[in-house]
């Protein structure tokens, strides 16, 4: 269906984008350093943020627009499987405490800049290092192009067709990002979550009001998954889903570690004590994010019907139906803003895996500090300009489809990046043949998923039934854990055999107490500025 | 000695995974709190558990304490 354009929501998301873009900009003098010409400060923000910054940043980067708009549409669809998204976002933080301290601390003594930096020193092996930085750009790229199926959603919502107003929109956060670095997507995290958490807790009170409460709502959803015909929709899980649900809330909040924005945000944050407070306090926004996901039911009993089949817009248009002209169009803007923030921080986080571990490693080994940024903020135009065109170019369910796969392949960077954090004896060879053996099963299990659903042969989801691997049972299982078990496997096997064979030990660069080490620590150098002079360091 | 003692600490970050990765314990319509099934209020219910309990392993763990 078509939709009339809306003028005054449209005036205000773009009076709000026109804010939050001159924040954008200014935010290159916001805490103003000497110079933003290295990486430490355009693409860390010179690694000082404090527990107030660091929560709207990592808030905004883990909590996406793509997150805000899918998962109640996931509710909206198949009912409870779409709430594993606050499993997932509640044991992601105890998970993580610990390893993320560890990695804060010897990214700190050593001067790191991206996750690769870590394991090009820790295993001294710059191959392996590559192959964490190419999996990390490549499961990074879609996510970015996601960003934008949130905000095309929004536009959909206001009557707006066309491209235009996407490219726009990008390329004015491409100029800003450029300018700014992590700066700006800092600054601009506090517009977008102030906006969200007043949009979502006016809509979760609100709503459920004037639906006549939570019970219609439910009976209205129940109704809906008795009479489609697709068997896995329903209020509750069915049996053989519950090991699935669980696999997929475990399986992502260890994938969600290792992406490299958030290692990006995380090593921003001025000392140990931020990232546990914040590993405290950013489960204000799972809570915000379930209730969010709880919209998907009452898009049902309101009667909303998607646009098109865009079934990501059913959250825009249930403000559309339920709140006043002015508050829908804040609201949209809330989700279309929330989109900038990760973009930005996604672009930048690939940009500076590209620098470091490919340019700077491969292709200029003495690359001044200078041009280090100069090629990040490069970089981050690039893969911006990348996203925009292949969701522009390509079916928007391809970016889907990648980001699933994503998923399951950052994962497979997990022994190295986060068992590299404790002194274990692995070896770099076996982490590699890991590393190889985890993408291969992944993506060929990927590929030997279809959906009933939607009648596609393969890559239909990323549960894999276990009557494949010839257990006789209907449960299915997350295909990226399934992957890490058959890498960890070869990992440990391998790093056993090696060292009964007498292979030489790794070459690690670091000491056993670069891992406890604080900010202000007398033990603590001025961080190298290069991945050059960190190597040289040693 | 000292440091593995406020090292015990870090166990108890556990007890959410456990809570919530199960879902044959919560996944029940009954009983609904204010229309909402058991199994949407209980996983959110963990939300501020979990924070709390986060928020004891980082009060315990911090140095010199």
């Amino acid at each position: 269906m078509d939709r009339d354009l809306e003028v005054l929501q449209l005036v205000i998301v773009i009076a709000l984008f026109l804010l939050v873009s001159a924040m954008g900009f200014l935010a290159a003098r916001w805490r103003r350093a000497q110079t933003l010409d290295n990486l430490h400060e355009w693409g860390l923000g010179g690694r000082s943020f404090g527990s107030w910054i660091t929560w709207f940043l990592l808030g905004g980067d883990l909590y996406t627009a793509y997150t805000f708009v899918a998962v109640p549409a996931l509710v909206f669809g198949v009912g409870a499987v779409g709430f594993f998204a606050v499993p997932y976002t509640i044991v992601v933080y105890p998970i993580v405490m610990l390893a993320a301290v560890r990695l804060w601390s010897v990214a700190h003594a050593h001067g790191y800049v991206t996750p690769a930096d870590f394991v090009a020193h820790r295993f001294g092996a710059p191959w392996l290092a590559l192959a964490i930085a190419v999996t990390g750009i490549v499961a990074t790229m879609p996510y970015i192009a996601l960003q934008l199926v949130g905000i095309e959603a929004v536009l959909k919502a206001m009557g707006i067709t066309g491209e235009w107003p996407l490219i726009i929109a990008f390329a004015v956060l491409a100029a800003y990002t450029y300018q700014s670095g992590l700066r700006a997507p800092a600054l601009i995290a506090f517009v977008k979550d102030t906006l969200i958490y007043v949009v979502v807790l006016v809509a979760v009170i609100a709503i459920p009001i004037q639906l006549g409460g939570f019970d219609d709502i439910f009976g209205a959803a129940e109704q809906k998954f008795a009479s489609s015909p697709a068997p896995t929709d329903s209020v509750l899980l069915g049996d053989p889903a519950m090991l699935g649900y669980a696999t997929l809330a475990f399986g992502s909040a260890l994938a969600l570690f290792i992406y490299p924005h958030t290692v990006t945000g995380l090593l921003a944050a001025r000392s140990r004590d931020t990232i546990k407070r914040n590993m405290a306090a950013l489960p204000a926004y799972t809570l915000l994010l379930g209730l969010l996901a709880l919209l998907g039911y009452m898009a049902i009993a309101a009667g909303v019907t998607p646009v098109g089949d865009d079934a990501n817009t059913i959250v825009p248009l249930l403000f559309d139906a339920q709140f006043p002209d002015w508050f829908a169009g804040i609201a949209f803007a809330a989700v279309a803003i929330g989109a900038l923030v990760p973009a930005a921080i996604m672009s930048i986080a690939a940009a500076n895996l590209f620098t470091r571990n490919i340019y700077a490693t491969y292709v200029n080994r003495a690359a001044t500090p200078e041009q280090e940024a100069r090629v990040s903020r490069i970089a981050s135009l690039v893969v911006k300009a990348g996203a925009v065109a292949v969701i522009l170019a390509l079916d928007p369910q391809f970016s889907i489809d990648l980001q699933l796969i994503g998923g399951v392949i950052i994962l497979q960077t997990l022994p190295s990046l986060v068992l590299g954090l404790w002194r274990l004896a692995l070896h770099r060879w076996a982490l590699l043949a890991g590393w190889a053996v985890g993408l291969a099963t992944g993506l060929w299990m990927l590929y030997d998923t279809p959906n009933a659903t939607t009648g596609k042969e393969h890559f239909g989801g990323s549960q894999y039934a276990l009557s494949k691997l010839g257990i006789d049972t209907d449960w299915t299982v997350y295909t990226g854990i399934l992957a890490l078990l058959a890498n960890l496997i070869v990992v440990v096997v391998g790093s056993l055999v090696l060292r009964a064979a007498g292979a030489p030990r790794d070459r690690d660069a670091t000491r056993p107490e670069d891992y406890e080490i604080d900010a202000r620590d007398p033990r603590l150098q001025r961080p190298p500025a290069t991945a050059e002079q960190g190597a040289a360091a040693q | 000695m000292r440091g593995d003692r406020r090292h015990r600490w870090y166990w108890l970050l556990v007890v959410p995974l456990i809570g919530v990765l199960i879902p044959p314990i919560y996944n029940y319509d009954d009983p609904r709190l204010i229309g909402i099934p058991f199994f949407y209020w209980y996983q959110l219910a963990w939300v501020p558990i979990s924070v709390a309990i986060t928020a004891l392993v980082y009060r315990r763990t911090r140095r010199g304490d």
